[in-house]
């Protein structure tokens, strides 16, 4: 079914009764082409791109939960590209172009809204860094400008950008065409558009083992039976090591928790994304009217989903000092997710030394925003079982050659 | 959040007076290990779910490391052992 106004005329003038599921809740089949392990954002895309590009393919999903109900769900929605190495910025900008076109590609509204993101400098070394960054980004045909404290006070007057704070306002990089999208309608996009491809989505199916015959894979023994794969392609975020581990491979990931929290819904009065790496916060208001604020990694290695309240504290602090005005919201909810850190703050997406066995995973604290453009590259890996030109400069190999994208900087959360 | 018990001080006390400091019981790779072995050393970690060794330092008491045996899911502390222990055990 294609979504239309005139649909929703059609099914309103009907009582709305007319509606069907948005995508069917397969049983697992036999075998299939391709088995993507994880149904959240980055796994659906790549099952979508998999299903678009390479039509002769029979595509699974497994997902241990719900689709959506990890990471992709946890967020805190922000989309952007202004990285400082070419290999990242053009991986990133690649997924932002992707974003643009996103809610047509998949005839599902994901509420992409290109509001601007900025990042705070409170040092002179903050601004040098940003000069730098806002430069290497132009170079590389990204927008982006260094915004001065007299400009952030005229386009953000609830900011507090006095001299006299504790971690006064230096300026800022601003990037226009950053933003915010809807994160469940991103998954549930996804997943409507894949299906309608022909992709299995199957929820409730955890994989317990993966099966590898003479360095190749053959299959996975998963919580609903053993299923046939040509390809397997992981995409289980926190808990990719846990299937590098079936696999018997050792990846360069730490699991920990990060922390979100969202206030009680108010009137608009945060029309924009504000980032500060300095005082570890970030904050944005969402549709719905609740302010969104992201907090730091917890220190501790971990697969909790729950982080220690201090972090929060620390967060909201940071956020209170810039903006005074938020002080008497209430807080109305917080959660965790499990990031996958990887030590140069980017992505793997990879093939392995297991023979039709590849792994998109490492992206930390900042995977939401490459989720069209990880699945669209991983797809491709998969698909011509060699590395997508965007994608290959995250193979794996980086970490016994040493080539490391360093993006600390750029990623934008305390590690 | 959760309590540790710093074996040198002895007392139970927050988590936020640590510092974690990674797996523990990583053997250095010896010099002359190839690009793949020392890489592997360097990087790769076991990151496993569930009852796991790591080094824990108190930072804020008597700055000495040590190894602390936790469930990473349920944050549960299992065991709290001294570096000079394994000497003993050897």
């Amino acid at each position: 079914m294609n979504y239309s106004w005139l649909g929703v005329l059609k099914a309103g003038l009907g009582g709305n009764q007319s509606w069907t599921p948005a995508w069917p809740d397969q049983e697992p089949r036999e075998g299939y082409d391709v088995v993507i392990i994880g149904g959240g954002g980055h796994g659906l895309a790549t099952a979508y791109y998999l299903a678009r590009d390479f039509p002769g393919k029979k595509v699974a999903v497994l997902e241990k939960g719900y689709i959506g109900g990890g990471n992709t769900g946890r967020n805190t929605t922000i989309v952007r590209s202004n990285y400082l190495w070419d290999e990242a910025a053009d991986l990133y900008e690649h997924a932002l172009k992707l974003w643009e076109d996103l809610s047509e590609e998949l005839d599902y509204n994901v509420m992409f809204s290109q509001r601007g993101v900025y990042n705070l400098g409170h040092s002179l070394q903050d601004m040098r860094d940003i000069e730098r960054r806002v430069n290497a980004n132009q170079l590389n045909g990204i927008d982006a400008e260094v915004v001065s404290t007299t400009e952030l006070k005229q386009r953000i007057p609830i900011m507090e950008t006095g001299a006299h704070t504790r971690y006064p306002v230096l300026g800022a990089s601003f990037q226009p065409r950053g933003g915010v999208a809807r994160h469940d309608a991103v998954a549930w996009g996804f997943a409507r558009a894949a299906a309608a491809r022909g992709v299995d989505i199957i929820q409730n199916c955890e994989v317990h083992a993966l099966d590898i015959e003479a360095g190749r894979i053959r299959g996975l023994d998963t919580s609903r039976g053993y299923i046939r794969a040509g390809q397997v392609g992981s995409v289980a975020a926190g808990h990719s090591s846990v299937i590098a581990a079936m696999a018997g491979l050792r990846l360069p990931l730490e699991s920990h928790p990060l922390q979100a929290f969202v206030s009680e819904p108010m009137k608009p009065v945060l029309h924009t994304v504000v980032m500060s790496n300095g005082v570890h916060g970030y904050v944005s208001q969402s549709d719905k009217g609740d302010l969104v604020i992201g907090a730091g990694i917890d220190s501790y290695s971990g697969y909790s989903q729950r982080g220690s309240p201090h972090l929060i504290d620390h967060a909201a602090a940071a956020i209170l000092q810039l903006f005074p005005v938020f002080s008497r919201a209430k807080i109305n909810r917080q959660w965790g997710g499990i990031v996958d850190v990887c030590p140069d703050a980017c992505p793997i997406i990879s093939p392995t030394p297991v023979e039709g066995l590849y792994f998109n995973c490492g992206w930390g604290t900042g995977g939401f925003k490459a989720t069209p453009g990880s699945g669209h590259v991983f797809a491709h890996t998969i698909g011509q079982d060699s590395p997508h030109p965007l994608a290959l400069p995250f193979h794996l190999d980086r970490f016994t050659t040493g080539a490391l994208i360093d993006e600390h900087g750029a990623a934008g959360v305390a590690h | 959040m959760f309590l540790i018990t710093c074996p040198y001080c002895g007392e139970a006390r927050e988590e936020q007076e640590f510092s974690y400091a990674g797996e523990a019981l990583i053997k250095r790779a010896p010099l002359d290990s190839s690009d793949a072995e020392w890489g592997d050393y360097l990087f790769n970690r076991n990151n496993t779910k569930g009852p796991t060794l790591e080094q824990w330092q108190h930072t804020l008491g008597c700055r000495k490391l040590f190894m602390v045996e936790r469930n990473n899911v349920t944050n549960d502390i299992l065991a709290i052992k001294t570096f000079e222990s394994l000497r003993s055990d050897s």
